[in-house]
């Protein structure tokens, strides 16, 4: 596809997701209480965005990923919450 | 449009859902064995779970005219208890002559524990000695890349697991690459919250190209939407792409994986 294409075909869907972004930061800060390591994560993937740099997607995903390479001692639980405590 | 559904946890599907795949062209689905949303209380849980995979779930598929097809194991969210996790594995040889089984399925890491990653060699090492495919999932968001790079750690250093026998599943943009180097196979999944969008799974594709790669919607008790294949094909075809590179993906693909087993059979 074309730059042209892309835009035409994406644009409106990225507008509509990075105004989701903006309103979810401006209700975040709106809100009492202390942040946490996920919107720690959430900025420091923002910073992936504004550059001339490649691969954003892959940036953004390492952002949020855990960087240590042993396996934990157990799982104390099933999930997963989106960042990594200590990526940051 | 004809597609394969690789991966689909149809036993918590409803017959709408196997409906509405027929109409959209499915020819086959693929369902690994996968954690039911809770733990199981013993072995004979699983012995049950099997038996639901390898005859009950044909025969609902059939009467839409599916095929359905499945993958044994215990799955990773399941396997901090390393004891029932080795009865499970004592139990699955019994299994895998039966006709609709693909392989060792779907294993993998969740939270990269220790003892995950015990129960997934001794899982590798059941797929090395009955010479079994394996379908692996990799571990979900702040978890997968670390995941992912210890699955493979595990499979490159037995060498009678042969890459090209060997699918991972759920990669993305920091994952992908990795695993297609390694010389196996790279599963997408389509989800509605996380993991790929179809946007994303066709950029994937214009970016690291359409070999040893499929899609799939992964379809579960969760979020999840069974006609994701389909609507990604669409999406492809609004890109511009040709029917042909099209049906690559979401049918000679996955065919051409799965028909190593010596079962897949459409």
């Amino acid at each position: 596809m074309t730059k042209q294409q892309v835009l035409d075909l994406y644009f409106l869907n990225a507008r509509h997701q990075l105004i989701d972004v903006a309103a979810f930061l401006d209700r975040v800060e709106r809100a009492d209480g202390k942040d946490d390591f996920r919107l720690k994560s959430f900025r420091a993937a923002l910073t992936k965005l504004g550059g001339r740099e490649k691969q954003k997607a892959k940036a953004v995903l390492l952002a949020f990923s855990d960087p240590t390479t042993k396996p934990i001692a157990k799982a104390a639980g099933k999930s997963a919450c989106g960042a990594h405590a200590g990526s940051h | 449009m004809r597609y394969i559904e690789p991966h689909a946890h149809m036993v918590s599907r409803t017959t709408d859902d196997y409906e509405r795949m027929a109409l959209a062209g499915c020819a086959a689905v693929c369902e690994p064995a996968f954690w039911a949303g809770f733990d199981r209380s013993s072995v004979d849980g699983f012995h049950d779970y099997f038996c639901q995979l390898t005859e009950h779930e044909p025969k609902r598929a059939a009467k839409f005219g599916l095929k359905h097809f499945c993958w044994l194991c215990i799955n990773s969210k399941e396997a901090e208890d390393v004891k029932l996790a080795e009865e499970v594995i004592a139990l699955i040889p019994q299994f895998l002559n039966r006709p609709n089984v693909l392989g060792i399925g779907e294993i993998g890491l969740n939270k990269n524990s220790r003892n995950e990653l015990r129960v997934l060699e001794m899982q590798v090492e059941l797929a090395a000695q009955h010479d079994q495919l394996i379908l692996v999932h990799t571990p979900h968001l702040e978890d997968k890349l670390k995941g992912t790079r210890l699955i493979l750690d595990v499979l490159k250093n037995d060498k009678r697991i042969k890459p090209e026998r060997v699918i991972i599943d759920h990669v993305e943009e920091h994952t992908v690459a990795m695993v297609l180097d390694g010389g196996m196979w790279a599963g997408m999944t389509l989800y509605p919250e996380t993991k790929c969008t179809p946007a994303r799974a066709i950029d994937m594709l214009e970016t690291y190209g359409q070999e040893r790669i499929w899609m799939n919607s992964a379809c579960d008790w969760g979020v999840s939407d069974p006609l994701a294949v389909p609507k990604t094909a669409l999406e492809m075809k609004k890109r511009g792409h040709l029917a042909g590179a099209i049906e690559k993906v979401i049918f000679s693909n996955p065919k051409s994986f799965l028909r190593q087993s010596g079962k897949f059979k459409l």
